[in-house]
Formats: structure tokens, C-alpha cells, sequence
């Protein structure tokens, strides 16, 4: 077996025709993790212990001659700002350095159930906030693509295990575009699914409002197939959808022609001339499959940046608070007093993005200025939402690059958070509006650093987003 | 800065000013299990058991409403004669404090459950008061830090989050209260309604019924309200009435001696019985209110709201009055027997037994209220219960015992638990019902008093008592004492 090739439904072969057990891949996986790891710092830990159970499980499972789960012996990494019982989980953060959770996320229980083998957690930006992994308290992640770059934010990690092939597949979380943005730098695909299709419960709050839980792959294929795992009404999240799960399978064999495809201009204004070429490559491949092609406008798109940076702050001011030095976090040596406690804890543990951003959130959400901040990028993002709406009366998908720019170098943008904040324009409007979107790798620059695609469809539409990724996958596009 | 406080103003100086008082009372609402999780909504567990990752705000826990607070909430909201919202939206209050574990409280902000009700009291001349309740939210409460008592206290506080997530009504008053006497009417109304519809037990002790007020005074006839304090740990009746006097005369003092009121949060000492300022306007805390993203807007039908209603008791106020119409109570009796929803249950039980439900009214109000009062027990403790003292009432309405027969009853009954009747076959008592061994034994009587029987003769009828006391001895109470007035009055001519 060669893990780095491996494909879930490769697994699948394997493990049936007796090729080789669960326990073997487990271990194999795991070695080959443990050797790969110091050239990128994607995992923050390896749970040896945990996947060599489920795999035995599953091997026993396959000698009583049950099904062991469509998951079976699929080693899978999970971003460490999902919990995990028993595994410490960390959320790049030196205040839950020695937090070791007592509880599983909806969606690595469902993934366990399914056969999966949970491998590690992967790195990540500090409580998801950042959009290089270089936010992380355990240092940057590599882009194993090219190892003086950044893997992308804040699933760096995530995005990481899956492109130097030491996981088959990962979870991730995506506020902003903290799912799609790595899948483009590193050249997998990443999937953001409806707000409410995955359930949040133990997914470690940034913006509550705005984050998902979404799956990382090496292919449109598996991806999809992780996802319809994890998706699903989950009692323990209030905002979870009641809308039941489609099977993913069956749309993905599904031709494209005639599907309506919006180009909106807004995202092609300013667009680098590689990632340009690249996705304008990626368009005509997809009308080649017989799409027809429109233009179409998001008419307030230039106000996203603005709104998203009030809400998340906002969130996160009041998600990050509950970080005082109490109970699981660790606590200033220093502090003598109560308030000392909670200054010198949150001082000294947070790093720079997070406090930025609890600084600017306590402030929009101050008495005298709610209105003129929280309230009003509230309404912006009804606008936005909106603006989708109206879209997807036209087109049945939208397609748009990822990021203005493939993966640069580390510590290139560290001192400039403005310019940081303007490499997401094109994936946080998904986020706002709440859609489906996913991160396809759609060819590389000259320099041999991945593209990825972008595309959209209406909520709850991951069948029109799955049958349009994989026609372009089939087509060709990873390699246009 | 240490300034000298004025002093107390004088009942001649209070006398000159109008006090203004809302209350904001906090009702732990009775369901089996938290409001956002499915711990226990318990009291006295050891420190910290009764949790879970979503009450101790652990990382990625998230909080489900709990339908039952909700459907308390509504309960509540009706009593008080509330409207309640179709649409009403969680909000989170944000401040640090470690019994506190998420660093915020959900409660509710812009849009509450329910508004616009109102509570109905009794002045002292007789009339009838609407205090307004302005609002009702649900919210989370919070956990308890213990500062003393632990080997360590000296440097370190302890925290049990056991009461964490439990689920409270907060209740607004409108400021239309005007004395501490009003405040005590309102608190003792609200407490009764929450106690008749089951949406709290309200036992202060243990924290189930809690009491903050704004307390301003004006001059009589201004119209422009005072500036207000706010009294908190009024967690007693008693408390209550004392902290709103002592503010009144505190406030009527400064502004008496040529000072101002300034808006801040007091704190009530009852061991000093005074109010201290905690925090200050500048000091007090920006909560920064916003939506809570991880719920969805309660959404309350009409058809939800009107099963509701449909479940729930008798208010009080309803109460008393349906035993003033329909049982043809005094207004008097008809309070003292709703005053707890117990009281009020057992007493229409008796009632309806007996077919006397006045009779019934007068025992369970005069015997049986005393033989709880000498044992120091409640009426859900009664040893006596409303069927067997339903019986023991019939069976006077019937003419079977006298009202002295009954009283040597009860407390056999009490004792033995035994249904009257048993008693009475027991005992060989009953009211003795054949006339003419009555006129026997009064025939009896008189032959045997001719000193007394000349007293009546000559016209001092009040001999009569005499003889009904001789006749009643001579039966062992079991005569009809009416029915020997009678025959004595006749026999003697
Ligand atoms: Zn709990």
C-alpha cells in the first residue's frame, strides 16, 4: 500500500480483496505521519492509540462480515479546534496547552461510527483566526507544496495533512474561508458546506454565526462522501438543519450540460494575472462540458470585508471570554487578585490576532456604538445574503477564484493584518450569506503553486456544487 | 474620597416626599432539568456534579432551550397577565466573573418572552391597586463562589457551578409602587401566583425567589422622577420592607440636607440594616447585549400558548374570588385559604366532602389550623387529610355530631389517623338524635334545679344557659344543643 495515494474508495478495495488489514494501514499511516511531520508542523499530535483501536475494530467488524462503515480504515486528521475526547485539543493556543476535552464533536463521533480512524489534530491558526496557520502558539504550518510558503489559514493544518498525503482525508473549520483558502494553496479540495448542515456541537466557537465544520480531500469524491458522514440534524446544535441528507454519490455522475454558471464580476476585478489565467482556464474547461456561462453581479461585495470583520469580532469578543484562567485554562503565574486573574491570564496567553480581534469586537458591541457597528453589518449581510438570492435565480452556480493569490511566502504578511484581512474577499461572502462552497484545485502556476476554484450554489444545494466539481475533476481541471 | 453621610431623614421629612419603587425579581423556574442542557435542575448536590460540558461552558459546548422553562415561562407570563411574543430572541449579557463559566449569561434583551402585565394588590384602606409588570425573560443562572469556610479561604474563593444553567424568569416591575408596604403587597403576589400556576416553589432560603429595587423619591406632587439606586440581596420579606425604608429615609436625608442622589447600585446589609454603594453609574458594567448566535428565535404559536393556558391552575386572585361567589366564603376566609395553592386544594377538597363548604371553611381555618400551628407543620403535612376532615364536617352538617362531639374528635383523628366515623363507633359518641330521651333527661334536669327553675319563672331567662350547660353534661355532649334550647324553653313555659 502507498498511503500517500490512498483514496477512500481504494481503502474500501483493499480492505475487501484482503490486500491489507485497518490495523496495518493505521500503522503504516501513522509511521509515515510521525517521518513527514517535522518538514511541515501540521499535526500538533498523533493519536497512535485511538486509531489503532477503531482500525481493529474495523478489522473485526470484516471477519464477523459486517459492513464496517463507509468510513472504514480511512485515516483522517481533525483541525485542533474540534474536540476530541481524551485528545487534548488545543485550538493553537498556549491557554489550552493542557486542555484535554471530556466530550466528542457531533462530527468525529458520527466519523468513528462511520469506520474512520482518527490519526491527529491538525495545526491551526489560534482559535481559527488567521489566513497563513502563522497565528498558530505551536508554530507555522509548511506548505508541503512548497515548504518556504504558507499552507493558507486557518485549517493550514487541515489542508497540509492531506496534500503531503499523511492523512486521507481531514476536518476543518471555515469562518471566513479557513476551509477553502488552504484547499487552494495546497492544491486539495475543501468543502464549506450550508451554515446549519453540519453541526457545530464541540467545533470550538470563533463567530458562532459564521463557522462550519467542512471536509478536506484529495478528490471531489471523497470529499463528498466525508461529508455525508458528518451532515445532518444534530439535537445538540440549536442552529443544525432538519433538512435531510441527499446522497452525494448519485449527483456526482451527473453530466453538466446546460447547467447555468454566474460569473460574478465583482471577484474579477483586480484578480492576479496567474490566478487569473488559471481560473479563467478552469471557466472554459467548464463550458467546454456544455455549461453555459453568464456574467452576473454581487453589487455589494466591496462592503463584505467591512461587515465580516464587525460580526466575527463581535462573536469572538464574547466566544474568547470564557479563556479567563478559571478552570481548564492555564492561569498567570503572576496573578495575586481576581482581576489580575483575568488580565494577566488573557494577556499573556492570547496571542496578537486574537487580541486584536477581542479588542475590536468588545468595541463594536460597546453601549453607543452597537448600532452603528454590530447593528449595521447586520444589514449588510442581509444585503449580501441578498445578493446571492437574487444570483441564483439566474445561474445554478457561481464560480470565482479562491484567493487573489496562490500561497506566499511565511512571515510575508505577518506584520501587515490589513492585508491579511483582504486575501479573503472572495471566500467570506460564502460565509455570510451561508451557501455551499468549495475549494477545487484548478491548475498551478509557474512556480508550480496551486490554484483553487470556487464554487457556489444555492443552500442546501451540495448535490448542484458536488455534480459540477466532479464533472471538472473528470474533465481535467485539477491539471488545466 | 470618604465623605460623611447625611444623616437619616426624619418621619417629618419623609412625610414631605413621595417614594417611587420597581422591583426586578428573579423566580427559578421548577423543571426537571437545566434550561439549556439535561442536568438535573437541582438544589444541594455535592459541589459541582451536577454539570456537564454545556453548563461549565467548555470549549465547543453548545445550549439547546429547554421546551419545559419555555412552557413555565409562558405559565408565568399568564399569570402576571402578560402578552406573550410569538418571536422573542436570546441575547448574550457579557461580564467576567468566575461563577460565570462562559463569560456571559443568555438571557433575553430587545425582545423578552412576554410584556405588558400587570399584579393586582390590596392597599390597607381596602382598595385595589395594578402594579405594571413592564417584562418577563428567561436567562441562565449563574454558578456560586464560596469566599470562606475552606482551609485556603484566606487565598482562594471556590466556585460550584451546580446552580449553573438553572433556568430563571426575570420579572420588571413598572416603578408604580410608593411605598415599602406596596413592594411587600407585590412581592407576596407575584410569589402567590408563581406558587398556584407550579412555575416555582419560590422558596427564598434557598435562593428560588430573588429581589432587586429601584427605589427614587420625589417631592409630593413633582412629576419628574428622582434619581434612582439600585437595592440588591433583598432576599427576605422582611429584608425587602426594611431596605426600601432605610433608602427612603437615606435618599429623603441627603436631599434634605442639600445634596443629590447619585444613580448607583447599593448593596442591603441586613445585619447593619443599611444599604452600602457597590458600584457607581461610571463604574457599572456595558454587558455589550448582542443576538445569541448558537439559538434560534423562540417562536411561540398561538395553538402552543393556548395548550398552555388550557394546563394551567387557578390563579389565586381567581381563587378567592370563586370562594366568595361560589361557596359564599367571607373575603377574609377566602385569603387565608388561598394563601399557598396547598392551602387553597385542601380546603376544596374538605369542602366539596362535606357539602358544607362554609363549615368545612371554619375547620380547616379554626381547629385544624391551630393543631398545625402547635406542631409547627403545613398544611401538606397534615396528619388529618382534606377527605377524613370533609367527613368530619358532613357529619356535623347531618346532624350526626354536635360541634363539641367534633372537637373531641379531631384530635383523635390526628393522632390515630382513623376516619371519624370509626371514632365515633369507637368511642360509643354520636349526636343523639331520639327526642324523647332528650326530654327525659331534660325533665331530669329541671326536677332537679327547682332553685333555678323560680329564677326563670321570675324572668331571668339567662337561667337558660344553666340547663343547656346541665343537659349537655348529663349527655356527654351528644345532645343537639338548639334542639335543648328548644325543648327547655318549652318545658319550663
Ligand atoms: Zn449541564
Amino acid at each position: 500500500m502507498n498511503v500517500p495515494t490512498l483514496t477512500i474508495a481504494g481503502i474500501q478495495e483493499g480492505l475487501r480483496s484482503r490486500q491489507f488489514s485497518a490495523a496495518e494501514l493505521a500503522s503504516e499511516a501513522l509511521k509515515f505521519a510521525a517521518a513527514e511531520n517535522p518538514k511541515t508542523n501540521a499535526y500538533l499530535l498523533l493519536s497512535e492509540e485511538r486509531a489503532i483501536q477503531a482500525a481493529r475494530n474495523v478489522d473485526a467488524a470484516l471477519a464477523r462480515g459486517e459492513d464496517p462503515g463507509v468510513l472504514a480504515g480511512v485515516p483522517i486528521a481533525v483541525k485542533d479546534v474540534i474536540v476530541t475526547k481524551g485528545l487534548r485539543t488545543t485550538c493553537g493556543s498556549r491557554l489550552l496547552e493542557h486542555f484535554v476535552p471530556p466530550y466528542d464533536a457531533t462530527a468525529v463521533e458520527r466519523m468513528e461510527k462511520a469506520g474512520a480512524l482518527i490519526v491527529g489534530k491538525a495545526n491551526c491558526d489560534e482559535f481559527a483566526m488567521g489566513s497563513s496557520n502563522e497565528n498558530s502558539a505551536f508554530g507555522p504550518v509548511r506548505n508541503p507544496v512548497a515548504p518556504d510558503r504558507v499552507p493558507g489559514g486557518s485549517s493550514g493544518g487541515s489542508a497540509a495533512v492531506v496534500a503531503q498525503g499523511t492523512a486521507v482525508a481531514s476536518l476543518g473549520s471555515d469562518t471566513g474561508g479557513s476551509i477553502r483558502q488552504p484547499a487552494s494553496f495546497c492544491g486539495v479540495v475543501g468543502v464549506t458546506p450550508t451554515y446549519g448542515r453540519v453541526s457545530r456541537y464541540g467545533l470550538v466557537a470563533f463567530a458562532s454565526s459564521l463557522d462550519h465544520i467542512g471536509p478536506f480531500a484529495r478528490n471531489v469524491h471523497d470529499a463528498a462522501l466525508l461529508l455525508q458522514v458528518i451532515a445532518g440534524r444534530d439535537a445538540r446544535d440549536a442552529t443544525s438543519a432538519f433538512a435531510p441528507v441527499p446522497d452525494y454519490r448519485q449527483s456526482m455522475q451527473q453530466d453538466v450540460k446546460g447547467l447555468r454558471i454566474g460569473l460574478p464580476k465583482e471577484y474579477f476585478d483586480g484578480l492576479g494575472d496567474e490566478t487569473g489565467l488559471q481560473i479563467r482556464k478552469g471557466i472554459e474547461l467548464l463550458r467546454s462540458q456544455g455549461c453555459e456561462v453568464v456574467e452576473v453581479s454581487l453589487p455589494h461585495t466591496q462592503y463584505a470585508i467591512a461587515c465580516y470583520y464587525i460580526i466575527c469580532t463581535a462573536e469572538a469578543s464574547s466566544n474568547l471570554a470564557r479563556y479567563d484562567g478559571v478552570r481548564y485554562t492555564t492561569r498567570s503565574a503572576n496573578a495575586k487578585t481576581m482581576i489580575d486573574m483575568y488580565r494577566m491570564t488573557r494577556g499573556e496567553a492570547f496571542g496578537a490576532e486574537c487580541k486584536r480581534r477581542i479588542m475590536l469586537g468588545t468595541y463594536v458591541l460597546s453601549a453607543g456604538y452597537y448600532d452603528a457597528y454590530y447593528l449595521k453589518a447586520q444589514k449588510v449581510r442581509a444585503l449580501i445574503a441578498g445578493d446571492f438570492q437574487r444570483a441564483f435565480e439566474k445561474v445554478d452556480a457561481l464560480v470565482t477564484p479562491v484567493s487573489p493569490f496562490p500561497a506566499f511566502k511565511l512571515g510575508e504578511k505577518l506584520d501587515d493584518p490589513i492585508q491579511m484581512y483582504l486575501s479573503d474577499i472572495y471566500t467570506i461572502t460564502g460565509d455570510l450569506a451561508g451557501v455551499p462552497c468549495m475549494s477545487v484545485p484548478c491548475g498551478v502556476t509557474r512556480e508550480g503553486l496551486p490554484v483553487g476554484m470556487q464554487i457556489l450554489t444555492r443552500h442546501f444545494d451540495e448535490p448542484g456544487m458536488f455534480r459540477l466539481a466532479a464533472a471538472f475533476e473528470r474533465a481535467g481541471g485539477f491539471s488545466v | 474620597m470618604a465623605t460623611v453621610a447625611p444623616p437619616l431623614a426624619t418621619p417629618e421629612q419623609i412625610a414631605k416626599y413621595e417614594p417611587v419603587i420597581g422591583l426586578e425579581v428573579h423566580v427559578q423556574l421548577g423543571t426537571r432539568t437545566k434550561i439549556f442542557c439535561s442536568c438535573p435542575n437541582e438544589f444541594g448536590a455535592a459541589p459541582n456534579t451536577n454539570v456537564c460540558p454545556v453548563c461549565l461552558g467548555m470549549p465547543g459546548a453548545l445550549p439547546v432551550l429547554n421546551k419545559e422553562a419555555v412552557e413555565l415561562a409562558m405559565q408565568a407570563s399568564l399569570a402576571l397577565h402578560c402578552e406573550v411574543r410569538n418571536t422573542s430572541i436570546f441575547a448574550r449579557k457579557n461580564y467576567f466573573y468566575p461563577d460565570l463559566p462562559k463569560g456571559y449569561q443568555i438571557s433575553q434583551y430587545d425582545r423578552p418572552v412576554a410584556e405588558h402585565g400587570w399584579v393586582e394588590i390590596e392597599l390597607a384602606d381596602g382598595t385595589k391597586k395594578r402594579i405594571g409588570v413592564t417584562r418577563l425573560h428567561m436567562e441562565d443562572d449563574a454558578g456560586k463562589n464560596t469566599h470562606d469556610g475552606y482551609r485556603d479561604s484566606d487565598s482562594y474563593s471556590y466556585v460550584d457551578l451546580n446552580r449553573c444553567g438553572s433556568p430563571l424568569a426575570e420579572i420588571v416591575s413598572e416603578p408604580d409602587m410608593r411605598s415599602s408596604e406596596e413592594a411587600f403587597q407585590y412581592l407576596t403576589e407575584l410569589k402567590l401566583a408563581m406558587q398556584f400556576t407550579g412555575v416555582s416553589n419560590c422558596d427564598m432560603e434557598k435562593g428560588n425567589l430573588r429581589c432587586d429595587a429601584n427605589v427614587s423619591v420625589r417631592l409630593k406632587g413633582a412629576e419628574k422622577f428622582g434619581t434612582k439606586a439600585e437595592i440588591k440581596n433583598l432576599n427576605s420579606f422582611r429584608f425587602l420592607r426594611q431596605a426600601i425604608d432605610y433608602e427612603i429615609a437615606r435618599q429623603v436625608g441627603v436631599l434634605e440636607s442639600g445634596g443629590k442622589v447619585v444613580q448607583e447600585t447599593r448593596l442591603y446589609n441586613p445585619d447593619i440594616d443599611e444599604t452600602l454603594s457597590m458600584r457607581s453609574k461610571e463604574e457599572a458594567h456595558d454587558y455589550r447585549y448582542f443576538p445569541e448566535p448558537d439559538l434560534v428565535p423562540l417562536q411561540i404559536s398561538d395553538e402552543w400558548l393556548a395548550r398552555v393556558k388550557a394546563g394551567m391552575t387557578e390563579l389565586p386572585a381567581e381563587r378567592r374570588k370563586r370562594f366568595v361567589e361560589e361557596y359564599g366564603l367571607r373575603e377574609y376566609d377566602a385569603q387565608v385559604l388561598t394563601a399557598t395553592r396547598e392551602l387553597a386544594e385542601y380546603y376544596e377538597e374538605a369542602a366539596r366532602v362535606s357539602g358544607d363548604p362554609k363549615l368545612a371553611a371554619n375547620w380547616v381555618t379554626g381547629d385544624l389550623a391551630g393543631m398545625l400551628k402547635a406542631e409547627g407543620k403545613e398544611i401538606e403535612d397534615s396528619r388529618v387529610s382534606a377527605a377524613r376532615l370533609g367527613e368530619l364536617a358532613g357529619l356535623i352538617a347531618k346532624g350526626e355530631l354536635t360541634g363539641k362531639l367534633a372537637k373531641e374528635i379531631l384530635p383523635k383523628m390526628w393522632e390515630s389517623g382513623d376516619a371519624p366515623r370509626a371514632i365515633m363507633e369507637r368511642e360509643g359518641l354520636k349526636a343523639m338524635s331520639d327526642t324523647g330521651e332528650i326530654e327525659k333527661i331534660i325533665e331530669q334536669v329541671i326536677a332537679g334545679n327547682p332553685k333555678q327553675v323560680e329564677q326563670y319563672k321570675g324572668g331571668k331567662t339567662s337561667v337558660i344557659q344553666f340547663f343547656v350547660g346541665q343537659v349537655m353534661k348529663a349527655t356527654r355532649g351528644q345532645a343537639n344543643p338548639a334542639t335543648v334550647t328548644e325543648v327547655l324553653k318549652q318545658k319550663l313555659g
